[in-house]
């Protein structure tokens, strides 16, 4: 049962990520991106991941995407002009490296997980719930911790100055 | 759950490469951040995977970092375009020239 | 968490109060705001004092962050390019719009990240450094709101930056998919004992990791976004991007190579040679075409990214040594550049040609000075420093065998020559077009006096620095 739902989540998945990147009409990549987030959540929950499963719904599917899609809104964002053609391709030998090394890619990073044969040493329990990260973050990740808060004053500060009109 | 660890890595990298190739190929810069989007997910999910797999929390703190800064970054980018579409005076984002090459 | 944890990031610590003490002062004093300078001047002599006064070395918040003489070296480093982009950017800014806390506070939440950086013992804090550096650069690019070239360059080094975090990002999850930890010294004892679930996986992240770090040091072919940002952004910012994150990014690799990875050198040597000698000519060939300085100085960026990244590949002591010495002569060279480029500068992105410069030294003989020998210390003259530096890394590559990289590297180095006399030519045998005074602010006196102590002072007597150089590569060991 929780195979079949893991498979079902990962084609939602990648077809709604397909969608974002293929469509002309931001607006609508926004909800297909949102929308695929929600089947990630549900994959991170089916891996015993509930703390980050919740922050996924909540940051990612929820602040992240809700900021795009006001930014897409305010800025009233139109599809791109079916003659402009969908992707650009002015460099083909380009094309063909990124698809060559995206190609390599998919073969070696599973490639070598399917070759893994021994097996990692000692499970701890419950690993996925918010004690156990939360303990994790606020002792031995206390100053990466510290540094993320960091991070989001530096981004505050530049919103705010970027954005702001009059300052 | 049964799944096997290559079937949920070969589904992040399969949604890394299709973030690589949105940011690369797609003229719209709001696309193309979405896309940045797509990869640090399909980061986000080989990391949650391999935390599953090796049973230790490691994995799962670092999604919390790598979110923090999709968000710090992610309310950055939006101020930057809404600046830059403040100064072009158009509604046409894809207007920007000399964004690609 | 103890003591002894915080007062290991005291440098750290005094930076972050003065950046919050900025922003503080922002919001309460009116304008004009020309005392910031002098307090984020003092933060950042306060934190020299700091790293000076508490030579700590060991592991501290739980194995996040190592101290040694070789984050000393790069503390100081770091100090010195923020205190000389201070001091280029106080009259700058005035000229061209009003100073602003915000501005000095970013590049010191910039510096803070890229002392991180280098102390990282954890791709955690590896990576955080690295973000706490990018992002504030990436506003600080855009910081004339006004300009749409400013913000056209904001937007695409966000955009690509952002993109090679994606990289980077899963170069670091696929390691830790084979190890089982973010720790370095838990990576290089699962590598050394062979002990990673799947070599492959290994080096498939740090293959992934390599292409991240690219990116940020503008190693080719992931250069192209490098001139279009400097250009774009405000000049003063400019001296700051093309040296701080390649200071930051260097120093970090070469401690990743050489404490994490230095047994698989054999799987990715040649990557890394191909890159080094593409970086350097793809830099020096088009930088010969340039006429705009900024460009002409951008290209010459990626140029020595080349040369810097011999010295991550020869991964001896000598060529960390090498590399150290390089980093420090290249960093404040070029940032003095930038800044006297800024100087000549008029409104509008005026007088960034290389037409403009000519008959300077005419105009004024110190600013001309200074923009002569930082030039021809980049392109390597005996006896400027630049020559002492490219010796130490070209040395220890010959010594490790890299023979046909340094003949490559000498050849490219031939034709920089070049485009660095341009505008020296221009400067001193050409007249004046025009009667445009040019001054030299009193501001940034200190900021050429360092450049002549690093520039001629280290090319004739460079045993001041070798002495703490090798002390900081050997640390490394």
């Amino acid at each position: 049962m929780t195979t079949a739902l893991f498979y079902l989540f990962a084609a939602l998945l990648i077809g709604s990520a397909l969608f974002v990147v293929l469509n002309r009409n931001p607006m609508y990549s926004v909800v297909a991106l949102v929308f695929g987030f929600a089947n990630l959540a549900g994959i991170y929950f089916l891996l015993e991941a509930y703390f980050i499963g919740a922050l996924q719904v909540l940051v990612y599917a929820g602040a992240i995407m809700v900021l795009f899609l006001f930014v897409v809104m305010l800025l009233d964002v139109k599809p791109d002009k079916p003659r402009r053609g969908l992707v650009h391709l002015d460099r083909w030998w380009f094309a063909i490296l990124v698809v060559l090394f995206l190609g390599l890619l998919l073969g070696i990073v599973p490639g070598a997980v399917r070759l893994i044969t021994s097996v990692p040493a000692g499970h701890e329990a419950d690993i996925g719930n918010v004690e156990r990260v939360g303990q994790a973050l606020f002792t031995s990740y206390l100053l990466p911790f510290e540094v993320a808060a960091l991070l989001l004053t530096v981004a505050l500060i530049g919103t705010v100055f970027l954005a702001k009109r009059k300052i | 759950m049964v799944v096997p660890l290559h079937h949920i890595i070969a589904i992040a990298s399969l949604l890394f490469s299709i973030g690589v190739l949105g940011v690369l190929f797609r003229r719209n810069a709001i696309i193309v951040f979405m896309s940045i989007e797509i990869m640090l997910n399909a980061v986000n999910l080989a990391f949650v995977a391999f935390s599953n797999y090796h049973g230790n929390v490691h994995g799962q703190v670092f999604v919390f970092f790598t979110m923090t800064l999709a968000a710090a970054e992610v309310a950055v980018g939006l101020a930057i375009i809404i600046s830059l579409f403040r100064n072009l005076q158009t509604s046409d984002i894809t207007e920007i020239h000399n964004l690609k090459n | 968490m103890t003591w002894l944890d915080i007062n290991s990031t005291l440098p750290e610590l005094i930076i972050l109060a003065t950046a919050l003490l900025l922003l503080m002062l922002e919001v309460l004093s009116t304008p004009p705001r020309n005392s910031f300078i002098w307090v984020a001047l003092a933060g950042m002599g306060l934190s020299l004092a700091s790293v000076l006064g508490t030579p700590l070395s060991g592991n501290y918040y739980g194995n996040m962050i190592a101290l040694s003489t070789f984050t000393r070296f790069i503390d100081v480093i770091t100090i010195a390019l923020v205190m000389c982009t201070f001091l280029f950017s106080a009259p700058y800014l005035r000229r061209t719009l009003e100073e602003r806390g915000e501005y000095y506070a970013l590049i010191l939440f910039a510096a803070v990240g890229m002392m991180l950086m280098a102390k990282a013992h954890d791709l955690t804090m590896t990576f955080l450094g690295l973000e706490l550096l990018s992002v504030p650069l990436y506003i600080l690019a855009g910081f004339y709101r006004n300009r749409i070239s400013s913000n056209e360059a904001s937007i695409k080094y966000l955009l690509l930056g952002a993109f090679s975090t994606g990289f980077f990002l899963f170069g670091i999850a696929l390691i830790y998919g084979s190890i089982g930890s973010t720790n370095y010294d838990i990576i290089q004892q699962a590598i050394v004992n062979g002990q990673e679930l799947s070599r492959g996986l290994t080096l498939a992240g740090f293959a992934l990791l390599l292409i991240g770090f690219a990116f940020k040091v503008a190693l080719a072919p992931f250069h192209m976004y490098a001139p279009d940002v400097y250009q774009g952004a405000p000049t003063a910012i400019t001296a700051f991007l093309s040296t701080g994150p390649k200071v930051a990014a260097f120093a970090a690799l070469l401690k990743l190579v050489i404490v994490v990875f230095a047994v698989t050198t054999r799987h990715w040597w040649g990557v890394m040679w191909l890159l080094s000698v593409l970086t350097m000519t793809v830099g020096n060939v088009t930088a010969l075409v340039q006429d705009n300085l900024k460009r002409m100085l951008a290209f010459s960026g990626v140029a020595h990214a080349g040369y810097l990244a011999i010295g991550i590949l020869v991964g001896t002591s000598d060529g960390a040594f090498g590399l150290l010495f390089y980093l420090a002569i290249y960093s404040v060279t070029t940032l003095v550049a930038f800044g006297l480029v800024a100087l000549v500068e008029r409104e509008q992105e005026d007088g960034l040609e290389v037409s403009s410069y000519r008959g300077l030294a005419q105009k004024n003989p110190f600013i001309a000075a200074a923009f002569a020998l930082a030039l021809l210390s980049l392109a390597g003259f005996p006896p400027t420093a630049g020559f002492t530096a490219k010796f130490f890394v070209f040395n220890s590559a010959v010594e490790a065998g890299y023979i046909w990289l340094v003949i490559i590297a000498v050849i490219n180095s031939l034709i920089s020559v070049y485009y660095y006399l341009r505008p020296v030519v221009a400067m001193y045998m050409r007249e004046p077009e025009d009667d445009r005074r040019v001054t030299l602010p009193p501001i940034t006196v200190p900021a050429l006096v360092l450049l002549v102590l690093v520039a001629l002072g280290l090319g004739i007597m460079p045993f001041t620095l070798v002495q703490s150089g090798v002390s900081a590569a050997a640390s490394l060991f």
